[in-house]
């Protein structure tokens, strides 16, 4: 037994990457049919690496799903496609755009962020196929109302987080009973910080879409922020065009998110550019979530994951 | 190994803290987040913004950084527990943030669940020469039971003007209930979180000499001693692969949950006892010579047990039984009535369980026995006899945690209604010899 105390203990990356694995497993255990949320952008990228882990050399046992808003930068598609054709996995991609044609997702007009209406149409997929688990990437230390975000989060047959009435979750004795019509929301990184996330991407050697390192992009600065001019956000009238090195540190609905100026090429020189960032992530690069002090929390009510 | 990273991957405490309402906890972590530089100039500038910010520190309200939710922030109150992260040089920090309202001790025992140490904050002004609230006890009896280190932080010494005998005389009043809870603090600190002294920097008490809060929690050694423990490994999944092949494999997927194994390790099967060694410790990254306690892995048996989700593999010192005697914190709105069932969860195995019997509960107070209770209500703490449907592994919470642990889940409402934590096996069933052990011999 002598050797066993040489043993040392689990470095907090390896720790964070064994829970992750652990609760990827108990969803796919407790539930018939979960689905993983794959949007191609990092923090997904990084839920699909650990389900590699926790499952290969078997298939997955849940597909992929994209909620896509049709406002997407077209790297990350590509990236998403390409990732989801190198494991041989299912993606079922739900379009808002179909909600709106349907008329349960109405805009005021077409170049609205659509970041709202994900949660309509997320609802709508899993009624129709039936999901009763949702793994997604959302992290406790991107926002406030996140922070207090159980692990596995419960969701009335409205899809609606309670706050209130959140299950109490100990140790990693997750519960996972749900009635029928109700589903449950899993988070298997809830536990990492931006930092880990590139940390990892940097040590596993992922790939992700170019949009997250240094590049040259025309923008127009909006107070703190820069936006890029994109189709979908054209540049204004006596707007003042730049061309700047940029990146992105999320990739969502094009019309709400904005790059930060940066010369950082790989996840090393972003941890790097990180550690002397003085704009949280969320804050430097959605524009919906400033609108009000409970924006977040008012769209996970509404069934936002 | 990839360069420049290697220091990212440092150690990681899990604290808690608790405290009652006003005694300075929400500002305490804002402190301790604005110090560390955890706090982005964003989110101060969403605190200086805030329709309901309370006072002025350095122009902002620190006790709002941890005010997440709109309804908490309309009344005030904290109404969840809440984690943050932070981190610095030498170890990353997540803080479970308990709310400390006595209502709400269920929270304090989730934030305790996943908590290695506990900081139980005073307001030093408002108990000098009064004693202790009933809260203070409450926090260090729930930290007791749940078997966390305890920090003694005496806050809002500016208020008392940095008073040693102030200070010596709250730490006193602790010391004694510490005495009775058989409770030892690993410190008692002076501070003021308003004005960061003794949080990260060296405070305004000459007298006090001591190490400050974050010295204290960034050398706490961390809880690797899960390593020493006993091997449990609750079986969370069988994965096969080469299905179509006649040699067909399988494993089993899980995580150690304390303790370590290697390959050629002999192990025991729970329920049935059987016996079977370890032949390999398959992840994804290739085959592991051995796993620690935290570890997610897939093994592979020299023989076939048929094991299946809600198995576990143990060490040899493994034992079940299906009666223990309980600690019970009550954590559903729907009390506990004679008769009712409950799914039981220890590691990955759900069962039906009873309460057969209290034999008393602890009142709020002082947490002295009372016996004669027939009924289990919000955040009662009780200590009580459980009897499981099928056998359950007979692990005591105070040397394996992981598996000595167990939550009650309501079948008709699924709320997650109570967090145990086994004291006693009242009926550990006899394991017969099997034959290879025969042989053995
Ligand atoms: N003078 C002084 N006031 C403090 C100190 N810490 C907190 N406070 C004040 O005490 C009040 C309650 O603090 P808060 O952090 O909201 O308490 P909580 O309810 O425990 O989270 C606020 O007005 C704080 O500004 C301190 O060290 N000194």
């Amino acid at each position: 037994m002598t050797a066993v105390a040489q043993l040392t203990a689990l470095s907090h990356l390896n720790r964070l990457e064994s829970e992750a694995i652990h609760i990827l497993r108990e969803v796919a255990a407790e539930f018939d049919r979960p689905a993983l949320l794959f949007s191609g952008g990092k923090d997904s990228a990084v839920l699909l690496r650990l389900a590699e882990k926790a499952f290969r050399p078997e298939p997955l046992p849940f597909p992929l799903l994209h909620v896509d808003t049709g406002h997407n930068f077209p790297e990350v598609i590509a990236f998403r496609d390409a990732r989801v054709a190198e494991l041989g996995e299912k993606l079922i991609v739900a379009h808002v755009e179909e909600s709106i044609a349907r008329g349960t997702v109405r805009l005021r007009k077409a170049t609205d962020s659509r970041n709202g209406a994900q949660a309509v149409t997320l609802l709508e997929a899993i009624a129709e196929h039936q999901f009763d688990a949702l793994i997604g990437g959302a992290r406790r230390d991107e926002e406030k109302a996140r922070a207090k975000e159980r692990i596995f989060s419960h969701r009335d047959e409205f899809g609606q987080w309670n706050p209130k009435l959140q299950r109490p979750e100990l140790w990693s004795l997750y519960n996972a009973k749900i009635h029928p019509g109700e589903n449950m929301r899993v988070f298997p990184i809830s536990n990492w910080t931006e930092r880990d996330i590139w940390t990892y991407i940097a040590r596993e050697k992922m790939s992700l879409p170019s949009l997250y390192y240094a590049h040259d992009r025309d923008i127009v600065r909006r107070g703190e922020l820069l936006m890029p001019v994109t189709d979908l956000t054209p540049a204004g009238e006596g707007d003042h065009v730049e061309r700047v090195s940029v990146r992105f540190r999320t990739v969502g609905d094009i019309t709400c998110t904005a790059p930060v100026a940066s010369v950082a090429r790989n996840p090393v020189e972003i941890i790097a550019e990180t550690e002397f960032a003085d704009l949280s992530e969320r804050g430097a690069t959605r524009m919906d979530d400033q609108a009000s002090e409970a924006s977040m929390e008012r769209r996970k009510k509404e069934g936002y994951f | 190994m990839f360069d420049g990273l290697s220091s990212q991957d440092r150690d990681v405490l899990r604290f808690m803290t608790a405290g009652s309402v006003d005694d300075g906890k929400s500002t305490l972590i804002g402190r301790l987040l604005y110090d560390s530089k955890g706090l982005m100039r964003d989110q101060i500038a969403a605190i200086v913004r805030a329709k309901h910010a309370r006072a002025d520190v350095d122009g902002i309200d620190l006790a709002l950084v941890t005010d997440g939710l709109e309804s908490e922030r309309e009344q005030g109150i904290t109404i969840d527990v809440a984690y943050r992260y932070f981190s610095t040089p030498k170890r990353a920090f997540v803080i479970a943030d308990a709310p400390g309202h006595e209502q709400y001790t269920r929270n304090m025992v989730t934030a305790a669940s996943t908590a290695e140490v506990a900081i139980i904050l005073i307001d030093g002004s408002r108990i000098v020469g009064k004693g202790l609230k009933p809260q203070t006890r409450r926090h260090a009896a729930i930290a007791k039971l749940m078997g966390l280190d305890v920090i003694v932080a005496i806050n809002k010494m500016d208020l008392l003007d940095w008073s040693q005998a102030a200070f010596n005389e709250i730490r006193d009043g602790f010391e004694r209930i510490a005495r009775t809870l058989d409770l030892e603090p690993l410190a008692y600190i002076p501070i003021s979180a308003k004005a960061g002294d003794n949080v990260a920097r060296a405070g305004a008490a000459p007298w006090y000499k001591g190490p400050t809060l974050l010295d204290i929690l960034e050398s706490v050694p961390p809880r690797a001693a899960t390593n020493d423990a006993p091997f449990r490994f609750p079986i969370q999944r069988v994965a096969r692969w080469g299905e179509t092949d006649p040699d067909a494999r399988r494993g089993y997927a899980g995580r150690v949950e304390s303790g370590s194994v290697r390959v050629g390790d002999d192990v025991i099967a729970a329920p049935s006892l059987l016996p079977a060694t370890v032949r390999e410790i398959r992840s994804f990254d290739g085959p592991l010579e051995s796993a620690v306690a935290g570890q997610s892995v897939t093994l592979v048996l020299d023989r076939d047990l048929d094991l299946a989700r809600g198995d576990a593999l143990g060490s040899n010192d493994l034992e079940i039984a299906r009666t223990f005697t309980a600690d019970l914190c009550w954590l559903d709105t729907a009390s506990w009535q004679k008769g009712r069932r409950y799914h039981l969860r220890q590691g990955t195995r759900s069962t039906l369980a009873t309460i057969e019997e209290i034999h008393f509960v602890r009142e709020v107070t002082e947490l002295a026995a009372v016996s004669g209770a027939t009924a289990l209500a919000l955040n009662d703490i009780a200590s009580v006899r459980v009897k499981a449907q099928t056998p359950l592994l007979a692990d005591l919470f105070d040397i394996s945690p992981a598996t000595g642990a167990f939550v009650l889940i309501d079948p008709v409402t699924h709320q997650t209604a109570a967090a145990g934590m086994i004291r006693d096996a009242l009926d550990v069933l006899p394991r017969q010899p099997t034959p290879d052990e025969n042989f053995e011999i």
